[in-house]
């Protein structure tokens, strides 16, 4: 279990699970899920590297970065989910085609 | 011991990971989000950063997951009892996702990895702190700005203007 590639395997598995997310959601929340998933296996890799690869604590402070990034992109993206839910009374990305009304 | 916990850890991980993105209930899959977010959190215990583990649940779980779920409580009639989200062209996602996984493992296991792990477990909030504060001082500030641009951005994209 000690190894670099138990937690790159891992983590590969978790991207494709999000990315598999982000391919068949419908709801823009669940699309966001995804990506939160993606963002976390992006994370596990960047502290692999971190204990394993010899990075030491730099590798911590780029997931510390990508988790901030990652809260900002999640408050701007609800942001932009509920104003399409005001606008078009649905929170389905495939009926929101048009960038004005 | 330590194998059994690090193999239930994986498998809670996984596990929810995979009801997150195949749950029929929109809040079901926030719930089986926080046992992943959780479960990634312990992996991080395992790689030694306890203070990234601290960081992950008090801003993904604290944070992100309960704007999530403001979110889905917010984009749906608190009469509609039936919070379902449906999944389109499931075969094309499990082909895409297969696909890129099987590369992904074959590539991870044919590349000859620069193991250099001589580390002893350590604090590392100190380290981090320097760090910040020291060679990664400009991310940092660019980091705050982003997070000022972002607050200012979502306060002002969900006001309602009429």
């Amino acid at each position: 279990m000690d190894s670099l590639q138990t937690y790159l395997f891992i983590s590969a598995i978790l991207f494709s699970l999000g990315l598999y997310g982000v391919i068949t959601r419908r709801n823009g929340i669940a699309v966001l899920m995804g990506i939160e998933l993606i963002l976390n296996s992006a994370n596990i890799n960047f502290i692999a590297f971190a204990r394993f690869g010899g990075m030491n604590l730099s590798g911590q402070v780029f997931a510390l970065f990508v988790i901030i990034m990652a809260a900002a992109e999640a408050a701007v993206a609800l942001a932009i989910i509920i104003n399409i839910f005001n606008n078009l009374q649905t929170v389905n990305i495939d009926e929101a085609q048009q960038l004005k009304l | 011991m330590e194998d059994l916990a690090f193999g239930l850890i994986v498998a809670i991980t996984l596990g929810s990971a995979f009801m997150v993105v195949q749950g029929k209930q929109l809040l079901y899959s926030a719930i089986a989000l926080l046992f992943t977010l959780f479960g990634v959190a312990g992996l991080y215990i395992f790689m030694w950063a306890d203070f990234m583990a601290g960081v992950q649940i008090v801003i993904y779980i604290g944070g992100i997951l309960v704007l999530l779920i403001f979110g889905i409580m917010l984009t749906n009639k608190i009469t509609s009892v039936n919070i379902s989200h449906t999944s389109l062209q499931r075969g094309a996602g499990v082909l895409v996702a297969l696909s890129v996984l099987s590369f992904l493992v074959v590539m991870i296991g044919r590349t000859p990895w620069l193991e250099k792990t001589a580390l002893e477990p350590a604090q590392t909030a100190d380290g981090i702190g320097m760090l910040l504060m020291m060679e990664y001082l400009l991310p940092f500030e660019v980091a705050s700005l982003l997070l000022l641009g972002a607050l200012i951005g979502a306060a002002m994209l969900s006001r309602n203007v009429d």
